[in-house]
């Protein structure tokens, strides 16, 4: 069955008619061709997918795109400034080398936001449990955990 | 995924309806078991009931006996509830050891007790805590809700609206984490209720069960040592790829050990 | 003068793309009239196709095809070859069956290629799978390689009716018996390597496009060489001709091995393409990866090690049994024979050693070369022999090592290698020293006091990179030169666009490759490009594995550099009138030897372009050059790990809370990109230690460890930050003094862990990964004993 659906995509009004089974990451990847959200495994582990709904971190790998029916989604093409200046989160990957095959990064950048955001000055314990829900094979995480120490540090201290 | 109709109700009364309409409805909360599986093609429901857009099947509320939790709230807004952190710490603890933060922004106490997994943690807090399971029907005992492995007593268009938990003296809630799924593999919810003390197993077995032993001992003398040599019959418990019946009876020991100590902090 | 690039850890160019979802991997290639695969698998580890009935499927909407065996035997497609072949103890060579890339009459395991349906979108072409009707007649099935070669075993293939697909031999029998015989003291082990899955967070992905125009085909493909795979696909399974096949690797999200074969799945869909006329995609979900990527180790190893009464190696002695799963894939036979017994000396001295291999055929998914590809395996053998021994002796099993190791250079090992150069010592001390091993003691007492069991157990490991001298990998059975190839390509303008045969998922190649060629040139890094995975751009490669991009793929760089710069000189002598032989070259500037005449190398790239006043006599215009490169020798990376564990005795859980890694990697371009690597390495190391198992149900062969609910691959939380380190002995035999440092951290953590654990818990062996309820029992057991 057919569905309409509506949402806020990176700030723009999106609206389209799709399969009710439509996942929303099919509906950003497919449908609106934003494909740097990613899908890297069929069971809600590797968190490749994740984007920000309504200000929060989610696997839109589970959940269907009806379920964010008139929800603001960020995804990681809605991050950086309009004039191509990186978000303090992207330029600590990008610094610290937090970043390998750059598959499961988008990911790891919006946990790491979402993350940041909510608990500046968060240990390095605290930083390597709030990625559970993001796996890396390339950088065995020393270096993501590097960089989003850094990159909370500088969303702190623009804030 | 198998095609399905979606339906989006925006009242109780619709819901119910809409779940008992189809050949195989299936009501979808969170959708972070539910969504997986329908992936996997291992579910294919006929129709889908989102409960997302019902507002009164969200909220917290605390009257310092009871905590009152609406079947759609999110793990992460008990995890982080100044409410349920004051009046039972080790529920708010609880929820924050849910899968991981993204599912927990999604994941529901509702959708999480429909669907009893195993291995999942709220189920212990249920039945540690002797807490209500309110439906749009009646109210049900957490001791008479748990049936079996993903079985419960809610019957067709039954909805959880919400939870009620009784505030205790104090509790706690261990978690030995599958290290590939972060299920628990065993979690133990203590809690010492002021009339008695409650023991909840999760992960152990086909479902969250009480532990009678630990439970007498505990009401008998709150203490680690009390339940350090009561041991877990392996008989009729979980044995997989991560762990025997027999590693898993030798977990809940120590696990309910680590409850206690924790619940005495 | 800029400062120099070779050495610096600068920022990577590629991060940008990645960091803003600007990278374009295979899955995110859409094509115009895009059509969709779906692969029917079997679901039986061995079973007789009876029938397959495609009329359902068909008739479901949105389907265009179905293909089966059958169809692409009529087509006349081959079967996906095995590009190395090795020769038994009984001089003959091994067993080679047919691998169709979808099955024709029998399936082999869970997993196999039973037809392909494809249809205008992927759920369309998903439902439709699931109305083919395959008619199976199942067959036992096994999946232990060392059962399998047992009487009365099912049986995979006719060629091969014990199973065995080679036996294999490498050493001195006789020296090495001889040697046994007069031991002071034989320390044995028996274990398993166990049984990986590489796990790339992207799934493979194929999308081939046919086009009517010219009768050519476009493979956008997940793989780590893209020419490899044109080569194969052409000459041995489509027999089209190679310049009517561009193979496209753009991005792709890691390999560790799994990425470099040609898989049935490729080969699909660009004979699907055709068929079609459009385009056909297929993107692996990933519990089609677990059943279908090709896996790696499991090995089943019997090994000994004799020694005199101080503690000297005399000989080893190894008997492995390698699992090669139910077809032979593209690299599998040389893993466990080329790039593993040769690997066996280790660091030490050992002077006789003897090693045979037996490759088995059970019905699980092929075994391939996964991150360390025989090395680790190798690496696993010697260091618990070594820290076994040490124990066995009474030795410290650091002194252990230093009584054996290699101090002399060149060194002729007993299996085939000659080491070049290095410095066991150096990377021993220091990592001692960083790991501070003085202080353990202190340590573990203190972890007693609070109930945790503490352990420190040592790797010294070595390995074989920039694979391969062609000759040697040639008569050790390589179907194939293993050379690289490099263009430089100055534009008018003095910039610089690079094209190399390797390939980059996430080692970083634009970054280093270009600190290589800007730092010659003396240009900003931002003026150098490099192109990498197209076939259609790049002129040959052999791609990226192995460890072998710096060695081979930089060293090819650097021979173009090399032509550049020779023709530079001789512009520029032209443009200064001055003689040739009086030009000298520096970071990008020409001068005339003691002169202040001097042009800079865009002022040659220029003058080369637009040749008004150029020696067209002598001299093509244009400055474009391209090298191949061979190296003479592999290189040996080697290293130092400590690591130091803390075992909760109630549980079982083993934490990793300090793993010291000092690796000699010769010559360091970036770095900043090395520790990245070590890291990832050392982690996936830990992972096959501690909680990566693939299992197989032994009765069933379902495949049980499916998806990451139940396969475990480490977290953030699993792991410690990490403490590194590096000494150099640069390569002697390649320009740059590279040696390549992709796999270290998975060769060498493994035995570090175990040890660790064995040393905390006081025993002699326990099984890999030492999961908690392994420990667990270990602990329970002692405590019985005791």
């Amino acid at each position: 069955m057919a569905v309409k659906i509506s949402m806020k995509v990176n700030g723009k009004p999106v609206s389209a008619e799709v399969e009710a089974r439509t996942l929303l990451v099919t509906f950003i990847r497919e449908h609106l061709r934003l494909t740097g959200t990613h899908v890297g495994c069929d069971t809600a582990q590797c968190g490749a997918c994740t984007v920000h709904m309504n200000g929060k971190a989610v696997k839109s790998c589970s959940m269907l795109a009806m379920q964010a029916e008139g929800a603001e989604i960020v995804t990681i093409e809605g991050v950086a400034k309009a004039d191509g200046t990186l978000h303090p989160m992207q330029a600590a990957f990008k610094e610290h080398h937090g970043l390998q095959c750059g598959f499961c990064t988008p990911g790891m950048v919006m946990n790491a936001i979402d993350f940041a955001g909510k608990h500046p000055g968060a240990s390095e314990q605290e930083v390597r449990e709030s990625l559970e829900g993001n796996l890396c094979r390339c950088t065995g995480y020393h270096n993501i955990v590097k960089a989003i120490m850094a990159g909370s540090r500088t969303m702190a201290a623009s804030k | 995924m198998h095609a399905f109709e979606y339906h989006r109700p925006s009242s109780l009364a619709d819901a119910s309806k809409l779940a008992t309409k189809g050949a195989d409805a299936k009501l979808l909360a969170g959708g972070q078991s539910l969504v997986q599986t329908m992936k996997l093609r291992l579910s294919a429901p006929s129709d889908l009931v989102d409960l997302n857009a019902i507002g009164e099947l969200r909220g917290i509320k605390s009257d310092g006996k009871t905590v009152t939790i609406g079947a759609m709230t999110r793990h992460a807004e008990v995890a982080s509830s100044a409410d349920v952190k004051k009046a039972i710490p080790a529920l708010a603890a609880l929820a924050s050891m849910i899968g991981d933060r993204q599912v927990r922004h999604q994941g529901t106490i509702g959708g999480s007790l429909a669907n009893n997994d195993p291995a999942a943690d709220y189920p212990a807090a249920v039945l540690g805590l002797g807490a209500t399971v309110v439906t749009n029907k009646r109210r049900i005992e957490a001791d008479k809700f748990f049936k079996g492995m993903f079985e419960t007593a809610l019957e067709g268009g039954e909805i959880i609206t919400q939870v009620s938990f009784p505030v205790p003296k104090r509790a706690a809630y261990t978690k030995f984490k599958n290290p590939a799924s972060r299920f628990a593999i065993v979690g133990v919810f203590v809690a010492d209720t002021g009339s008695g003390v409650r023991v909840a197993v999760t992960g152990a077995g086909p479902s969250v069960f009480r532990q009678g032993d630990m439970e007498k001992a505990l009401s008998a003398r709150f203490d680690p040592a009390s339940v350090a040599s009561v041991k877990q019959k392996a008989d009729g418990l979980n044995s997989d790829l991560h762990a025997s019946a027999e590693y898993r009876a030798h977990l809940v020991t120590v696990m309910a050990k680590r409850a206690v100590e924790a619940a005495m902090k | 003068m800029a400062t120099p690039l070779i050495g610096a850890r600068v920022e990577r160019k590629e991060d940008y793309r990645f960091l803003t979802g600007a990278g374009q991997y295979t899955d995110d290639v859409a094509l115009p009239r895009q059509t969709y695969a779906v692969f029917v698998r079997s679901p039986h580890a061995h079973a007789k196709i009876k029938s397959i009935k495609k009329d359902e499927a068909l008739k479901a909407p949105g389907v265009l095809a179905v293909y089966t065996g059958e169809d692409l035997a009529a087509a006349k497609v081959g079967g996906l070859p095995c590009g190395w072949l090795i020769t038994g103890t009984d001089g003959q060579p091994m067993k080679e069956p047919p691998h169709p890339p979808l099955a024709q009459g029998k399936v082999r395991y869970v997993g196999d290629h039973v037809a392909v349906v494809i249809a205008e979108s992927q759920s369309a072409a998903r439902d439709a799978a699931d109305l083919v009707q395959v008619d199976y007649e199942p067959l036992p099935a096994v999946v232990d390689a060392s059962k399998a070669t047992q009487k009365g075993a099912p049986v995979l293939h006719d060629i091969a009716p014990d199973n065995k697909c080679y036996t294999w031999a490498l050493g001195d029998k006789a020296a090495v018996d001889a040697a046994f015989a007069k031991a002071a003291h034989v320390t044995k082990l028996d274990f398993i390597n166990n049984r990986l899955i590489p796990n790339a967070i992207e799934p493979r992905a194929a999308n081939a496009t046919y086009s009517r125009a010219d009768d050519s085909y476009t493979l956008y493909v997940a793989s780590q060489n893209p020419h490899v795979e044109r080569l194969l696909m052409t000459a041995f399974v489509l027999g089209l001709p190679e310049h009517k096949v561009r193979v496209v690797a753009p991005d792709v999200g890691g390999g560790f091995g799994s990425k470099i074969y040609l898989y049935a799945e490729d080969v699909a869909v660009t004979w699907a393409s055709r068929q079609l006329g459009r385009p056909v995609k297929w993107t692996a979900e990933r519990s089609e990866s677990f059943v279908s990527d090709a896996h790696g180790r499991d090995h089943h190893t019997v090994a000994e090690m004799a020694m005199d009464r101080d503690g000297k190696f005399l000989a080893m002695r190894v008997h492995t049994t390698a699992n090669l799963g139910a077809y032979l894939s593209t690299f599998a036979t040389c893993i466990p024979t080329i790039l593993y017994a040769t690997l066996l000396a280790g660091q030490y001295t050992t002077p006789a050693i003897y090693c045979e291999v037996t490759a088995v055929f059970t019905n699980t998914a092929p075994v391939d070369a996964y991150r360390g590809a025989g090395r680790p395996e190798a690496t696993y053998v010697v260091e618990r022999l070594v820290e076994t021994a040490a124990r066995d002796m009474k030795l410290d099993p650091a002194e252990i090592r230093r009584r054996n190791f290699i101090r002399t250079f060149p060194y002729q090992t007993p299996v085939a290698l000659m080491y070049d150069t290095g410095n066991y010592d150096a990377t021993l001390d220091a990592a001692m020293k960083m790991a501070d091993v003085a202080g353990f003691p202190k340590r573990k007492e203190e972890a007693a006091k609070r109930g945790k069991l503490r352990g420190l157990g040592y790797t010294c490991y070595i390995e074989a990179c920039g694979i391969a001298p062609s000759n040697i990998a040639g008569a050790l059975g390589a179907r194939a030169g293993l050379f690289e190839a490099g263009e430089i390509r100055m534009h008018p303008t003095g910039s610089v666009t690079v094209f190399t045969g390797s390939h980059s998922h996430g080692q970083g190649h634009e970054t280093t490759f270009a600190q290589v060629v800007a730092d010659r040139l003396g240009l900003p890094i931002e003026s150098v490009d490099i192109v990498h995975g197209d076939t259609s751009k790049v002129l040959f490669g052999m791609g990226t594995y192995g460890s072998r991009s710096i060695a081979v793929g930089g060293t090819a760089i650097v021979k173009a550099l090399d032509k550049i710069v020779a023709k530079g000189k001789k512009i520029a002598a032209h443009l200064m009138e001055a003689a040739e032989t009086d030009i000298e070259f520096d970071r990008g500037v020409f001068k005339v030897a003691g002169t202040d005449k001097q042009k800079t190398i865009g002022e040659v790239a220029f003058a080369a372009y637009v040749p008004h006043n150029y020696p067209l006599d002598k001299l093509e215009p244009g400055l474009n050059e391209n090298a191949f490169y061979d190296p003479t020798n592999f290189t040996f990376p080697a290293g130092s790990y400590v690591c130091e564990v803390e075992i909760d005795p109630d549980t079982g859980v083993t934490k990793v809370v300090k793993f010291t890694a000092v690796d000699d990697f010769g010559k360091i371009i970036n770095p900043m990109i090395v520790e990245g690597q070590v890291h990832g390495g050392l982690t996936q190391g830990i992972g096959q230690a501690l909680t990566e198992n693939c299992r197989y149900d032994p009765e069933t062969g379902q495949l049980l460890s499916g998806s990451f609910t139940d396969y475990c691959i480490p977290r953030a939380d699993d792991v410690p930050s990490y403490q590194l380190d590096t000494r150099e002995t640069p390569c002697t035999h390649n320009p740059l003094g590279v040696k390549g440092c992709g796999e270290a951290g998975a060769i060498g953590a493994p035995a570090a862990v175990i040890n660790a654990i064995t040393d905390a818990l006081g025993v002699r062996d326990l099984p890999m990964p030492a999961t908690a309820e392994t420990v667990w029992k270990v602990i329970r057991a002692n405590r019985k004993a005791a």
